[in-house]
């Protein structure tokens, strides 16, 4: 059963069109992956997801709801988290404070009694912070709990997006570009990641990567993107060994 | 340095980190309760000042400190506040209710004024402010029936609860309430900052985008972030006014606005304890300065003729070292230092160190 | 022939708005910085010229008095960012202001202990002569006001639009980052920048004291300038020009027209009308942050 869908997708901006007539479903409990080169429009799908933009065209449809008619902020309640692509996380604030952040979506306490802080917004509080530590715990994220962000190391910051995004508690969890400025290493543990949020959590992961090797070795489809538009759909060995993949990355000559 | 072990999650929501820290603050406001019998009418005059300010940085410190909107424009709700106390108070609605009532009015307004400020980004919603604050003078002057216009208002003595309260005739009840007034609204700010919404507040002035995948709105945050720091200042400004006993349109000018600013920026952005700090400084530096005058007169013989401008000369300065040097204010000085002390003798140069960053353009072109 | 009267002595002051409101828009078209103490350094450098002219000062000719204070005001400019405003290179937008604010108070502070605080005027050759057009009579430095302030605009305009100096300023505002990739010394344009910003608040200082009278809260002026370059658009030359000539034409009709106390209204309603309905005023050119 597919969770969500983009049909017939377009967004031009000014005379470019970044996003051209795409169409693809992902599959709830799936890892879909999508490639391609730079500028071929995967972080402006991601923004359309997140309703950060506007389609010119088409629909965008998530469990059985049309995206389309949500606030950009009312995203997250219906179950779609993510990361972004250059790290946007609150600097100023700690690794919990941040994660706690991410409970946002399950805030049933109204103003005034959060002013008071009365007993049910103590018990929401407990209740959220039981969430946070199990991903802490999950994500191994013990020995930042307190730190602030602003002084972290990039690779941990990568991982404490991840882990905001999870402590949503989201049925799809976008990563754009989850691998990318981390260590051989770190790599390794987000493929692992990854694949636990799947199996372990249920959570279906959609993500734009470069690392071929990540993404093979995770996902189970891949589309390939080229100018906005779908070059190829299929298993990871299929994509890669698609012509039309090769040509957008390496030439007509090859 | 004193490391907690944390068995319960309720160690980390209580606001205090341990016992001792508890007894710190609690001491603290023990101190403060007694002062009137502590210092005399004079300083507490002054204390009670510094306290009235440290309310209106608590207000503008929601806004700026926690949600990154700078207002250059403060002072327009102080006079608000002050005046909507004295016209319920003079069309006799007993104290105990109008000046919740001039708060909550403020705050209303700031919202309803936040409505379209929200949506203009920093320098923007720094002009916009400013330009309210200038507006206020020409306001009082134009709605003179309601406000005196330039011959001002005088603040009558208050009632509570039939306890005659005045600022000059009974100090110390005066004190007391305004000290009343920084208590609860600290707590309820320290309240504020422990639950999701003072959070989305945080989340609304680190990145806004992100704050907004995390299911923040981010223009209700913000509106209700101005509207809460409108209520606080209004209570400042009320406080003000019985305070100063006599105000026209030019009390409340633009410079206070910029004061505020200022203050909170000395004090600390992003800190409770910035905005007390700032206060201090902003209450005692005249004090300081003719001291600080007549010493130099007495050391060099020369005269102790006021120098025009002085004052904020001086306070310009001191901001200018501050913005340069030490960013976080004098919280962020104050957590050094007692770093330093805790970590004695492993203290490292870079533990706070700023990281370098560069400016990216927000206008595309 | 009132109206045109009034339109011309308007514009007049419009254009000294337009000149303080310049120097904001150069420093931000180049560096992103907002600098509120703009309209200080334009009192600053009326009080350096009139501290040269004037013969209870130096008693130097205008002539020679003009090349160096605007000569000084631009070291002073260099001075500024050399030794302030690069230390916060990469900080916020908003600490910056709030630096430059005080950075205001402190050059009023000084202004007031060198030359006082009472009002002064400028000596200068202009005072008192007056240009005929037809029945039109116009004060010599409204004349020269104007000319100055279309000559500096223009030239400004064309050194950012074809100079590779002015692009390469533009550039490094842009994205201070990949500037440096390019090749272009960030640090040492923002320094001419301000270098530029100074001299340009000293001719508006000087125009300004010609016709008028200044004391060290003159820069305070600024605020209505800030409110011009808003108007015309921030980011744009000939916007904040038009901006401070919009403001500048408006105050004397606004008086004549309008009920006193509502008058002075004016400028900062029009303000609050931009912001609110066309936020990026009248020449747009601020959209979305990028993700």
């Amino acid at each position: 059963m597919s969770l969500l869908e983009l049909d017939n997708v377009t967004i031009r901006f000014g005379g470019l069109t970044a996003v051209d007539g795409l169409s693809f479903s992902v599959d709830e409990g799936e890892v879909f992956a999508i490639v391609g080169p730079n500028g071929a429009g995967k972080s402006t799908v991601f923004n359309l997801i997140s309703r950060f933009y506007d389609p010119d065209e088409g629909t965008i449809r998530f469990d059985g709801h049309d995206l389309l008619k949500v606030r950009p902020a009312g995203v997250a309640a219906y179950g779609v988290a993510r990361t972004f692509q250059n790290i946007e996380l609150f600097d100023h604030a700690t690794v919990l404070q941040n994660l706690l952040v991410g409970r946002h979506r399950h805030r049933r306490t109204s103003l005034l009694s959060e002013i008071l802080f009365t007993p049910s917004v103590r018990r929401q509080e407990l209740e959220s912070r039981e969430k946070v530590e199990e991903i802490i715990d999950f994500l191994d994220l013990q020995p930042y709990r307190e730190k602030m962000i602003a002084g972290l190391p990039y690779g941990v910051r990568k991982v404490v997006e991840v882990a905001r995004a999870l402590a949503t508690e989201p049925k799809l969890l976008l990563l754009d570009e989850p691998a990318s400025g981390l260590s051989v290493e770190e790599t390794t543990d987000m493929r692992w990641w990854i694949d636990d949020i799947r199996r372990q959590m249920g959570i279906t992961v959609l993500m734009v990567e470069h690392d071929m090797g990540l993404v093979s070795s995770v996902s189970d489809r891949v589309l390939a993107m080229a100018d906005g538009a779908r070059l190829a759909l299929g298993t990871p060995e299929e994509v890669q060994s698609d012509p039309a993949v090769i040509e957008a990355y390496l030439g007509k000559a090859a | 340095m004193r490391i907690v072990f944390k068995t319960d999650y309720m160690q980390d929501i209580r606001p205090w980190k341990d016992g001792y820290q508890l007894g710190l603050y609690l001491l603290l406001l023990g101190l403060a309760v007694a002062a009137p019998w502590l210092i005399d009418t004079f300083y507490l005059g002054e204390l009670t000042n510094v306290l009235i300010w440290a309310l209106a940085g608590l207000g503008l410190m929601v806004l700026t400190g926690h949600t990154g909107q700078a207002s250059l424009g403060h002072a327009a709700f102080l006079a608000l506040g002050c005046y909507a106390n004295i016209i319920l108070i003079e069309a006799g609605v007993p104290f105990l209710a109008a000046f919740p009532l001039a708060g909550l009015i403020t705050g209303v307004i700031g919202a309803l004024i936040a409505v379209p400020a929200l949506r203009l980004h920093g320098i923007y919603l720094a002009i916009f402010t400013l330009a309210l604050s200038i507006l206020v003078d020409d306001i009082i002057v134009l709605t003179e029936p309601w406000s005196g216009g330039v011959s001002g208002k005088f603040a009558p003595p208050i009632n509570l609860l039939g306890l005659e309260i005045d600022r000059w005739g009974t100090p110390d009840a005066f004190y007391w309430l305004v000290l009343g007034v920084v208590v609860i609204v600290t707590l309820g700010y320290i309240n504020l900052l422990r639950a999701p919404m003072g959070r989305s507040f945080i989340a609304v002035r680190d990145s806004e985008v992100s704050a907004q995948a995390m299911g923040v709105d981010v223009a209700r945050t913000k509106t209700i972030s101005f509207g809460l720091s409108c209520m606080v200042t209004g209570w400042a400004g009320a406080l003000m006014g019985l305070y100063a006993g006599a105000f026209n349109n030019e009390t409340f000018s633009v410079v206070i606005s910029i004061e505020l600013l200022m203050m909170i920026v000395i004090g600390g952005l992003g800190s409770i304890h910035g905005a007390f700090l700032g206060a201090i400084v902003i209450g005692f530096l005249p004090q300081f300065l003719s001291i600080a005058k007549e010493y130099a007169g007495a050391l060099f013989g020369g005269s102790t003729v006021a120098i025009p401008g002085l004052e904020f000369g001086v306070f310009g300065m001191i901001l200018i070292v501050f913005i340069l040097f030490e960013p976080m204010g004098l919280y962020g000085r104050w957590l050094k230092i007692r770093t330093w002390f805790e970590l004695f003798p492993f203290y490292r140069k870079d533990m706070f160190k700023r990281q370098k960053s560069y400016l990216k353009t927000e206008r595309l072109r | 022939m009132d109206i045109l009267q009034l339109f011309v002595s308007g514009l007049a002051n419009g254009c000294v708005y337009g000149l303080i409101a310049l120097g904001f828009v150069l420093i931000y078209k180049a560096t992103e910085a907002v600098n509120f103490a703009q309209g200080d350094m334009m009192m600053l450098g009326a009080f350096v010229t009139i501290g040269l002219t004037n013969a209870q000062y130096m008693g130097l000719p205008f002539w020679v008095a003009v090349p160096i204070s605007i000569a000084i005001m631009a070291v002073l400019g260099y001075l500024l960012d050399r030794f302030v405003i690069r230390l916060m290179f990469g900080q916020s937008q908003t600490a910056v202001v709030i630096l430059t604010i005080a950075l205001g108070f402190v050059l009023r502070f000084v202004a007031g202990l060198i030359w006082g605080h009472d009002p002064q005027t400028l000596s200068n050759p202009m005072a008192g002569r007056e240009v005929r057009l037809g029945e039109l009579v116009l004060g010599m430095e409204d004349v020269a006001v104007i000319v100055v302030t279309l000559l500096l605009t223009f030239g400004l305009y064309a050194f950012f639009g074809r100079t590779r100096l002015g692009l390469a300023m533009q550039g490094a505002s842009q994205n201070q980052l990949a500037a440096y990739y390019m090749g272009i010394p960030v640090k040492r344009i923002q320094g001419l920048i301000w270098a530029l910003a100074g001299a340009v608040a000293a001719v508006a200082g000087i125009l300004f004291a010609a016709k008028g009278s200044v004391d060290p809260s003159t820069g305070l002026l600024g605020i209505k300038a800030f409110a011009a370059a808003v108007i015309g658009g921030f980011g744009s030359l000939p916007g904040a020009l038009l901006g401070g000539l919009i403001v500048g034409v408006m105050e004397p009709f606004a008086a004549r027209y309008i009920a006193a106390g509502y008058s002075q209204i004016a400028p900062y309603a029009l303000l609050l009308a931009v912001l609110i309905f066309r936020p990026s005023g009248i020449f747009s050119q601020v959209r979305a942050k990028k993700v």
